[in-house]
């Protein structure tokens, strides 16, 4: 896809296209760490849902499915927010290395 | 119809908005433009405009109250000055760059520190790169005949750009004067309905207005809105000259005034023109051939015209009514410098500044004026530094 010049640009940069922000993947803005789900004591309280800025925890039957890596910058946010006090949290945050 | 009244400047701006009835107003007072804002208030609450009016904290909030209602597609005015234009800043550049064609009352005063309310060009020319339109008016005839035009160029689909028009304070904004207001059926064909480009009310037809553009397209998007300030080259003559057609008085780019066969010129902007004529006036009654080039419109700059207008003189006093630290010149004294570059036999350009914070320019200051650039042009040689008129020193 070749880049557009500048006479070939919607005047004062406005885009026309609804939603496309879907096709800019924020997962590649993940520095070292990611959220991981596990839904043994997972009580779908949605708070992570609530709360994450990037519309990254997938819901399937009225129930917490998991993270969409597309999209999930890794800020910790669902892992700060889930309230289940038990050792084995549903979300936790690991390390994560990239390979170039 | 038309009615002759008597008036002052921020009177004729309101009297101008009133006719041209925006949607939206979001103001935040300052002197000396607050009455502006004041009268059109009035107007609202006396059922004569269709406006809403929105308070707000600062000019920075007024201008991004704005954008936020000329980006739902509504038609817009704000007015400030000085201190209040300025910390419009960073908002003004936006809007410039979204293409909302949003117009503004300035009331031109200094810039502090110090403090000073009173007639200083400093303020737009400090927003003169931010890519709005500047014009500048010299009576309140011309606020009300350049708000109207204002808002008629700005609107047009192939300029989509922001205007302030000036005019210089308590000198004309307070000052009462006779002119004509015309009918407002006639205001209203002439500036026509809004017709946005785009709105963010319009569910049908979502859009996405002020996102991020990379390394790879921020260049790009940049010349791409170029091509509203020059387009805004043709369209304002073309305006001018409409309003002339209906309504019998003129604009072009500047006035120029005895210019005919004049060897020496005077370039100022705003209501020092007013004694500037007079001078003219009184020496041409001498036999000297002198006259004034009364800028209208500063940005776009109109360099080729005033190139044409102003190569075949013997010497110009460019007179700036900014403070501009660290360069051989005024702001328009460095451009028309720059418009008559390439003029092989060009005038010799004497750079003066003038009337800073309200400082009084006389008949006789134009007189002295006038003579030294003639006295002085005769020298070989002679290059002109920058001097400073009514300073005592």
């Amino acid at each position: 896809m070749s880049l557009k010049k500048w006479n070939e640009l919607v005047p004062g940069g406005i885009i026309l296209e609804a939603g496309n922000s879907v096709k800019n993947f924020t997962g590649m803005f993940r520095k070292g760490e990611k959220p991981e789900f596990n839904e043994t004591t997972c009580i779908n309280c949605f708070f992570c849902w609530v709360f994450c800025p990037d519309n990254a925890i997938i819901v399937e039957n009225e129930k917490i499915k998991g993270i969409n890596y597309d999209y999930c910058k890794g800020c910790g946010i669902c892992v700060n927010e889930c309230p289940v006090k038990n050792e084995q949290k549903p979300l936790v945050m690991v390390k994560e290395i990239n390979e170039l | 119809m038309r009615v002759m009244k008597v008036m002052d400047g921020n009177s004729a701006a309101a009297e101008a908005v009133k006719q041209v009835n925006p949607d939206v107003v979001v103001v935040h007072p300052i002197t000396p433009a607050t009455p502006i804002v004041e009268k059109i208030a009035a107007f609202v609450a006396n059922g004569q405009m269709d406006t809403e009016i929105v308070d707000v904290e600062s000019g920075y909030s007024a201008v991004s109250g704005c954008i936020g209602a000329s980006a739902a597609g509504g038609r817009v005015f704000t007015a400030s000055a000085a201190q209040g234009l300025v910390s419009m800043h960073e908002i003004l550049y936006i809007t410039a760059s979204l293409r909302l064609p949003i117009v503004a009352g300035l009331v031109n005063r200094a810039l502090a520190a110090p403090e000073n309310i009173h007639t200083d060009h400093s303020d737009a020319m400090a927003e003169r790169s931010c890519g709005w339109m500047q014009f500048f008016c010299e009576n309140p005839q011309e606020a009300y005949d350049n708000l109207i035009q204002a808002y008629k160029v700005a609107e047009h689909m192939e300029v989509r750009t922001p205007a302030m028009v000036g005019m210089d304070a308590f000198l004309t904004s307070h000052s009462r004067e006779n002119l004509y207001i015309e009918d407002a059926g006639e205001v209203d064909e002439f500036v026509g309905k809004f017709k946005p480009a785009f709105s963010l009310l319009d569910s049908e037809n979502p859009v996405t207005v002020g996102s991020y553009a990379s390394m790879d397209y921020y260049f790009e998007h940049k010349v791409n809105q170029l091509q509203g300030m020059e387009k805004a080259r043709k369209v304002i003559k073309e305006v001018g000259r409409e309003f002339g057609d209906r309504f019998g008085r003129y604009y072009g780019y500047f006035e120029a005034y005895k210019m005919d066969n004049a060897n020496y010129a005077v370039v100022l902007m705003g209501s020092a023109a007013g004694t500037a004529k007079e001078t003219v006036d009184q020496l041409r009654n001498q036999g000297e051939k002198v006259g004034l080039l009364k800028l209208r419109v500063f940005r776009p700059f109109p360099y080729q015209d005033l190139k044409e207008t102003l190569s075949d003189l013997d010497a110009v006093a460019v007179l700036d009514r900014s403070f501009n630290p660290g360069t051989p010149g005024g702001p328009l004294c460095n451009e028309i410098k720059a418009a008559l570059y390439e003029v092989p036999q060009k005038p010799l350009v004497f750079p003066y500044i003038y009337g800073l914070g309200g400082r009084d320019i006389k008949v006789n200051d134009f007189v002295e004026i006038f003579r030294e650039i003639k006295e002085k042009s005769g020298k070989d040689e002679f290059i002109p530094g920058i001097k400073c008129i009514g300073l005592r020193e």
